[in-house]
């Protein structure tokens, strides 16, 4: 029996959100030179929720872009179902304070693989990562800068984050027999 | 030794007007006698050898008049040795040799050649001669040598002879060796570098056509010319239908 | 996503699914090429050839640059350098060629159907990079591309595509492309460049250019090959741009916003005017700039997976 649990739902979303949007703004001293960049897909929505609660605090609209990690992935000639190609927009970055954005962190590699397409568009002055859901197991030496809820999983699990621009929902669902793990 | 019986197969001799099952009895080399496998109720003495037919077409030695069997000069394409066992391995006793080796069948050397490498093979070889020097459609072949040392038709069969003068002047000459002239009936300029029948499956694959009217014309050609000049025409691998009715109303 | 194809031969086997994700993949990698570092490491490792056995500068160079663009490793081996000449067989080069362990053979030649039969022999991916009269699939791709930045669809289009059509490869592959995608394309030429049965292709076919052009939405002009005049496919150079080249007064026919496209090289003054060639309504070069974007998509969709078993 396949069990899936919401362990995040719409409101916990929105306050993870705000903490960390708190938090860029603190640990950055304010909104100066600060670009946001999200992993499409959610977590180029989540980057414009970001910007959204930045705004609302600070009063200013920070640049938000999209960086598609796809053709730096690692697994491309071993992955059986090709990724197709998303979003690439990516503001000038030169001397910027760039956040990245994502849905879930796991192993790793994709954060990898968006480091390196944002590296051919520029020089960042820093880099830094926000994620909702850090689950664990990673394979890379990556850390998150802002987590928006720390979630101990086992492999097997399915993490999945359902977004109302994308999935009509906003929830983190956590699925122990998963078809296919993220 | 001398006796032999096939049995069961189906019996096709279009000269006899046969076609059903028949055991045959050969004897001495001879076919004796011929009968219904149903009424047949003979008994076979043990010193006649059985061959069983059933499942098999028995048909007369049959007679390719269109071969190539290459040699001399493309031997690594086919040689008289293997087409000849091709031939015997189909049901053929007889076949009839195109000119379009490598030096052209336009003379006795060639003839006398081919017909000593035939010798001891399974099958019948008839050669035909050129009916222009080097089948170049510019000057005849001595067609009374060709027809001397063995030749039975003459053809420049892979090429067509585009002159009609020539071709007139052909069927003309051959008349008195009574060899007919096997046309190869194509219009080189129609055909150009066409690989394959004109029409929607060649001009999807891209490749270019060939029109029926390319055989056509040279058929209606060659009908016209053997009409004025009373010389034998034989019209090799027919192919449209437009030539199979020009054919039937000429003859 | 992605082509569940060992090759890219033709538009004809193509379904109108496929061809959509080919030109949304295109769609995106036109952004790499825009880009300060104009590379990407997608197909690190991979090796193309490109095996030209016709001369051409356009369709190998965007070959070479789309597959350097995704960091593979390119190879060009042109006629004058292989062993054609020296009387190899197409097959006997497909099995040298494979002992190097390519991942991907593009291939032109002047006969239909050799990169059909290449991809018999071989286990690495084959493109056809045109062949014979038959199919110029890439070139039908960026056509398309072209088609759809500028019109943002590709059904219910009037396409008319004028010229050679009896030999050329280009008008094949577009007519497919074109009428899968919902398009209706018109071919126009001098009746000796109609060939046979065209119609079944699913085309309208007219010999009379304005017809042709009333109200198209896109115009497609092919290069006129000057020697068939010899061959009698046209009696004069003259006489063919007065009938058939594209001038600003038959342009007139078509809709207002008409599109001009042409495969290249042109032929100024033939089969199109300068000032038609060089006007508001030509894509000729935007043609080159989705060429790249097209192939790219065309090597990332073959290589850039595990192999099927």
């Amino acid at each position: 029996m396949p069990m899936k649990k919401v362990v995040l739902d719409d409101k916990a979303i929105e306050r993870a959100l705000a903490r960390v949007a708190h938090e860029i703004i603190e640990r950055n001293k304010g909104t100066e030179n600060l670009v946001i960049l999200g992993i499409p897909t959610r977590g180029y929505h989540l980057a414009l929720r970001l910007r959204k609660k930045i705004e609302e605090i600070e009063g200013v609209s920070l640049p938000v872009g999209a960086v598609d990690a796809t053709l730096y992935r690692d697994d491309l000639g071993i992955k059986k179902d090709q990724p197709s190609l998303k979003r690439m927009e990516i503001p000038p970055v030169d001397g910027k304070k760039v956040v990245m954005v994502d849905d879930v962190l796991f192993t790793g590699r994709t954060i990898r693989a968006a480091m390196n397409a944002l590296m051919d568009f520029g020089r960042p002055l820093a880099i830094q990562l926000a994620v909702l859901v850090d689950r664990g197991h990673r394979e890379l030496p990556i850390k998150a800068d802002y987590i928006g809820k720390n979630l101990p999983t086992s492999r097997k699990e399915g993490v999945k984050v359902h977004l109302s621009e994308t999935d009509g929902v906003n929830e983190v669902v956590v699925d122990s027999a998963p078809q296919e793990g993220k | 030794m001398n006796r032999l019986v096939i049995k069961g197969g189906r019996v096709v001799d279009p000269a006899q007007n046969l076609d059903g099952f028949y055991n045959i009895y050969v004897m001495g080399g001879r076919v004796a006698s011929i009968k219904k496998v149903e009424a047949d109720t003979s008994e076979v003495g043990t010193d006649v050898d059985v061959v069983d037919a059933t499942g098999l077409v028995v048909v007369p030695g049959l007679i390719d008049p269109h071969v190539h069997l290459r040699e001399p000069g493309y031997e690594y394409k086919e040689d008289i040795a293997t087409g000849s066992k091709a031939a015997a391995a189909g049901g053929f006793t007889a076949v009839m040799c195109m000119a379009n080796t490598k030096p052209v069948n336009d003379n006795e050397s060639v003839t006398r050649y081919i017909l000593k490498k035939a010798e001891g093979q399974p099958v019948r070889v008839f050669p035909v001669g050129a009916v222009t020097q080097g089948q170049k459609g510019e000057r005849l072949t001595e067609m009374g040598e060709l027809k001397s040392s063995g030749c039975v038709a003459v053809s420049d069969d892979g090429v067509p002879i585009s002159d009609p003068g020539l071709m007139r002047r052909a069927l003309e000459y051959s008349s008195q060796f009574q060899m007919p002239v096997i046309t190869h009936a194509e219009d080189s300029s129609l055909v150009g570098h066409g690989s394959m029948n004109e029409g929607v499956v060649a001009t999807r694959l891209g490749l270019k056509g060939i029109p029926n009217a390319a055989e056509d014309v040279i058929v209606a050609r060659d009908i016209a010319l053997a009409e004025l000049t009373g010389g034998r025409l034989h019209v090799a691998h027919v192919s449209t239908r437009g030539s199979v009715e020009l054919i039937r109303r000429a003859k | 996503m992605r082509l569940k194809r060992k090759d890219l031969l033709g538009i004809e086997d193509l379904t109108r699914d496929e061809l959509e994700l080919i030109l949304s993949t295109a769609a995106s990698f036109k952004e790499v090429s825009e880009r300060e570092i104009k590379k990407v490491p997608t197909l690190r490792g991979k090796t193309v050839i490109n095996l030209f056995y016709e001369p051409s500068t356009r369709t190998r160079t965007s070959f070479e640059i789309a597959a350097k663009r995704m960091s593979a490793d390119a190879v060009n081996i042109s006629v004058s350098t292989s062993s054609a000449v020296k009387g190899e067989t197409l097959r006997d080069t497909a099995r040298n060629l494979e002992a190097m362990r390519p991942d991907c053979i593009v291939v032109r030649h002047s006969s239909s159907g050799t990169p059909h039969m290449l991809a018999g022999y071989v286990g690495c991916s084959v493109v056809n990079a045109g062949d014979g009269a038959h199919e110029h699939p890439s070139q039908a791709l960026l056509d398309m591309l072209t088609v759809k930045e500028k019109k943002g669809t590709l059904s219910g289009l009037k396409i008319a595509i004028v010229g050679d059509i009896a030999h050329s490869r280009v008008a094949r592959s577009n007519i497919y492309g074109f009428t899968k995608m919902g398009s209706e394309v018109t071919v126009a030429g001098p009746p000796t460049m109609l060939p046979a049965g065209i119609e079944k292709l699913g085309c309208r076919v007219t010999s009379n250019v304005e017809d042709a052009l009333r109200g198209a939405d896109v115009i497609m002009m092919l290069r006129i090959q000057m020697e068939r005049q010899s061959e009698s496919f046209f009696p004069t150079v003259r006489e063919y741009s007065r009938v058939y080249g594209l001038d600003e007064a038959k342009l007139k026919r078509a809709k207002e916003d008409v599109i001009i496209l042409h495969p290249g090289p042109i032929n100024r003054g033939v089969e199109i005017s300068s000032e038609v060639a060089d006007g508001p309504y030509s894509l000729i070069l935007d043609q080159v700039t989705n060429g790249v974007a097209v192939r790219m998509a065309i090597f990332y969709l073959l290589l850039g997976a595990a192999k099927e078993e």
